[in-house]
């Protein structure tokens, strides 16, 4: 179905071979430099639901893309066509839009002698030989647990696995190529509960890049249901401001907000409220914000950037100040500043923590909102205020005292950061930043 | 239709040494015993964009994907594959693994094909060839250049344009035949502006199933960048939105997000067959204030929700949702329509070849009611006026949703006065619908922005409304 039989390390020197031809073909074309990344994708995704199967995919990907300029003029183009005419038509069609781009002085390839040269082994492909019998069965044992957990578990909206493997070579005409296998496997299910007049929904899963790290299946179902039933009877609360406690698996996205304040594409197009916070103290003076690119089988390490350079450890903020901006090669040009090899983004950041669990924030919180979910996009990063959707508990006397939804809460990104009172132990594992539960001084809730 | 047949199969087949009069034997293979249903989607698809900041043609792409996408169903069961080669062997392999599902036997009854006659809604050209690279650059530096003559205060301007062209043809073994062209085009403006060390973002764009002419007639490039300008300034003036309950004028247009969440949703085929939404089994009930009429069309020409036909083979239709604030009718696509009983909506829809089919929205909209829009802001005493709206999300489940402002302005005694920053307004969607209390005569659709994500696909829609009150929802600012 593809040029290349199976996906693995061992299709690696094909695709290194398929980056040169590329390369070479945008040479001959009349491109002064070039960047080119191929890859190549199979999966499996099964769905059962209501201990049937629902679903079974099998999902297969191709295809390359190229960036290439002709002086400082840029042009891309990708496809998943394969064969030689693919990459001649596709490289003509990126030569076609350099051509009629406009000359961009920060334009261009990262400089040849920044160019990643060793690449430490991370351990990220661990295939799964999993036959879509063996998926179905896992899954269902999956639901089967969630539905034995409450008898008020009455439906079910999908209990998926998915395995997926990868390959990508990346190279440039700088001289840099470089490529890798992964691995990506997850287990997710979605239970409804039925009872006090409502339905609720809700959901637990586990993702790894080794397919038997994953948590049991009995215990992730187990989980997606005691949520969805703790759920009912939820209700708003009258208008207020209070402490706020984010679930560490929302947490991650208070700091996904900040790494997008901070990444240089927004800095220099003045669309992020942390332009020119550079040395500012944006968060309390105990916390740390660490990237560390090179853990093994972490889900976000990468050994180089997409430009190529060599990722490195850092640090984003110390003593709660900001010590640099993500950037790439391009936008670091157009701020004065070296690249923080971040093209593409950050691999693995690290929130500094304390010693207190989940259970000890709310105790700590007294009275406010424990929220284990957020709807919506509310959020504009030119100024920082953030308005979502919320639902999750209300707490009072250090306890958990009802089911809360339809209520909003809203702040100011700058306020939120500097007023995080606690960060817990309680680590989310399945994203690239790990985080604990945050708690948040104040905020307005919105309701009834 | 039928006229597409030919052109478009020579185009996806014809390369893989493939034909039409094959199709029948490999949908065979596909669909053997206890298989009940089996397709074959394919589809190439030609898209470019083109990015101007800071004054310069920065980016430019183009993107080339073609495959086949091969599905077999069973009872509730679907198994599915897809190959980006277009050939005999790609088929049989896909075919194979996709009807795993079903126990293997000998092969299958397959319907003689018929292709249904569709009325045609856009163009068949290229939309990306109508006009030279060179005008298309052109296009965008003088869009930049005239904005930024609007005000000195303006710090950025990104105007980005960008045009899909897709070609599909879907088999299916109940004898469906049927090809498409469908063009879709975009421009976009945002702008960032500055006042007193105070920053604001102001964004407008538009488009359809048409081709790049579309903006370069009746200056509607240039007046999304007039919108986009108009909407970062009043932003600069903006106060804290309240917070708490309180009633809601939404105006006309882009505001039926609101259906879109609310109601829309809810009311797709799949979440009431399993009886997840709040509107399961629920048809023939009031769920709805009885001013409201909400339909989905498929139908409309150049719309960029509207399709002629599905990514199933069926045509497209106006479907009411909701009459008079009684629920008719939920959304289909093949598969749910089967299991439930009644017949496919001509809203099977899916983002590519690569992705399974899906009951999802066209252009989703509410009829015009018969207030003047002034009069409604009138009946207000304190409350909120959204002129227009950011993205939404739904918990079709609890029937919970949100919607973010990104212009909206303070009701007092019946008079829109202050600006307020954008805010996210939440309500649960029978609640909210039963609250509509006043309608205007001012139907609009939105200007062709919308895209619509569910289990990880986007695809197109439109929405549309006229302005309407709602008597109290909640509002997620931080002022008193």
């Amino acid at each position: 179905m593809s040029e290349v039989a199976v996906v693995g390390p061992q299709a690696l020197p094909e695709l290194e071979a398929k980056v040169e031809r590329i390369l070479a073909e945008a040479k001959r074309q009349g491109a002064s430099a070039c960047e080119v990344s191929v890859s190549v994708e199979q999966g499996l995704s099964t769905t059962v639901r209501q201990r049937e199967v629902e679903t079974v995919e099998f999902n297969r990907d191709q295809g390359f893309g190229i960036t290439l300029y002709v002086g400082k003029r840029k042009g891309s183009a990708s496809t998943s066509a394969s064969g030689e005419d693919a990459i001649h038509e596709t490289v003509a069609a990126a030569l076609a839009i350099a051509k009629h781009a406009s000359e961009d002085e920060c334009a261009g390839l990262a400089d040849a002698d920044l160019m990643a040269r060793d690449l430490p082994e991370l351990d990220l492909f661990h295939p799964w030989p999993i036959t879509p019998e063996q998926a179905v069965e896992l899954a269902l044992n999956c639901e089967a647990a969630a539905f034995a957990t409450d008898s008020r578990i009455r439906n079910a909206d999908g209990t998926s696995l998915n395995t997926h493997q990868g390959c990508r070579v990346y190279g440039n005409s700088n001289g840099f190529i470089g490529g890798y296998a992964s691995t990506r496997h997850s287990l997710s299910c979605v239970m409804i509960a039925e009872g006090e007049g409502q339905m609720q929904r809700d959901y637990w899963y586990d993702v790894s890049r080794q397919g038997e790290a994953l948590a049991d299946p009995a215990s992730i179902g187990r989980h997606a249901a005691e949520r969805a039933v703790r759920r009912l009877g939820a209700r708003p609360v009258p208008t207020c401001e209070v402490p706020v406690l984010f679930a560490a698996e929302l947490a991650t996205g208070l700091f996904g907000h900040f790494l997008a304040a901070i990444s240089g594409g927004n800095i220099y197009r003045k669309s992020s409220f942390l332009e020119g916070a550079l040395g500012q103290r944006l968060f309390p003076e105990w916390m740390k914000l660490d990237e560390r690119p090179h853990i093994p089988r972490a889900l976000g390490s990468a050994t180089f950037d997409g430009d190529g350079l060599a990722t490195y450890a850092k640090s984003f903020i110390e003593q709660g100040e900001l010590l640099s901006y993500v950037l790439s090669t391009y936008s670091g040009r157009k701020l004065n500043m070296p690249s923080t090899a971040n093209a593409g983004g950050v691999h693995n950041l690290f929130v500094s923590h304390g010693d207190e669990d989940q259970a000890a924030l709310i105790r700590r919180m007294g009275r406010g909102l424990f929220v284990t979910e957020l709807m919506g996009q509310g959020l504009n990063l030119v100024t920082g205020d953030y308005s979502r959707g919320a639902a999750g508990y209300w707490v009072e006397n250090g306890e958990i005292q009802f089911p809360v939804q339809e209520v909003t809460i809203a702040g100011n990104l700058r306020d939120m950061f500097l007023g995080i009172a606690a960060v817990g132990k309680d680590l989310e594992r399945r994203s690239s930043i790990s985080t604990g539960s945050v708690l948040i001084e104040r905020m307005t809730v919105a309701g009834s | 239709m039928s006229d597409l047949l030919l052109p478009v199969s020579e185009h996806l087949l014809a390369p893989g040494g493939l034909s039409i009069d094959q199709l029948p034997s490999l949908l065979g293979e596909l669909a053997g015993p206890g298989i009940d249903a089996a397709d074959l989607y394919f589809q190439s698809q030609v898209s470019e964009s083109w990015v101007l900041e800071d004054g310069i043609v920065k980016e430019g792409s183009f993107h080339l994907d073609q495959g086949v996408g091969v599905r077999a169903q069973s009872g509730e069961k679907t198994g599915f594959a897809y190959s980006n080669a277009i050939t005999a062997q790609a088929l049989s392999d896909a075919a194979r693994a996709a009807r795993s599902i079903a126990r293997t036997g000998q092969e299958g009854r397959v319907q003689v094909f018929s292709t249904p006659t569709v009325t045609r809604l856009y163009g068949q050209d290229n939309p990306l060839d109508v006009i030279s690279r060179a005008e298309k650059v052109e296009l965008l530096q003088r869009v930049d250049a005239a904005t930024r003559a609007l005000d000195p205060r303006i710090k950025q301007v990104t105007v980005s344009l960008a045009g899909v062209w897709d070609r599909i043809l879907v088999a299916a073994n109940d004898g469906s035949l049927a090809a498409d062209i469908r063009p879709l085009v975009r421009f976009n403006v945002s702008v960032i502006v500055e006042q007193n060390g105070r920053r604001e973002r102001g964004g407008q764009g538009g488009g359809g199933r048409s081709d790049y002419r579309y903006f370069l007639s009746e200056d509607r490039a240039m007046g999304y960048a007039r919108e986009a300008l108009r909407q970062a300034l009043v932003n600069l003036e903006s106060v804290p939105a309240p917070a708490g309950t309180l009633p809601v004028v939404l105006g006309s247009g882009w505001s039926g997000v609101l259906l879109h969440e609310a109601v829309g949703h809810g009311l797709e085929g799949d979440f009431n067959r399993k009886g997840s939404s709040a509107y399961s089994g629920r048809i023939g009930e009031k769920v709805a204030s009885s001013l409201c009429t909400i339909v989905d069309d498929g139908t409309l020409v150049g719309r960029r929700g509207s399709l002629s036909l599905d990514d199933e083979g069926t045509p497209t239709q106006c479907t009411t949702l909701i009459e008079n604030g009684v629920l008719r009718g939920y959304m289909q696509d093949k598969l749910n329509a089967r299991l439930m009983g009644v017949p496919a909506t001509g809203n099977g829809r899916r983002e590519s070849y690569a992705h399974l089919p899906m009951p999802r929205m066209t252009n989703t909209y509410m009829l015009a009611g018969e207030s003047d829009p002034e009069e409604i802001i009138a009946s207000v005493k304190k409350g909120i006026y959204c002129a227009s709206l950011g993205g939404g999300q739904v918990d079709i489940t609890s029937g919970k949703f949100v919607f973010s402002t990104s212009e909206a302005y303070l009701i007092e005694n019946g008079k829109i006065t202050t600006p307020v920053k954008g805010a996210t307004l939440i309500g649960n969607g029978p609640d909210v619908m039963n609250k509509v209390s006043m309608l205007g005569n001012d139907l609009a659709l939105d200007s062709g922005v919308g895209t619509c994500g569910k289990e990880g696909q986007s695809v197109p829609v439109g929405v549309g409304q006229p302005t309407l009150k709602i008597d109290a929802i909640t509002v997620g600012g931080t002022g008193g």
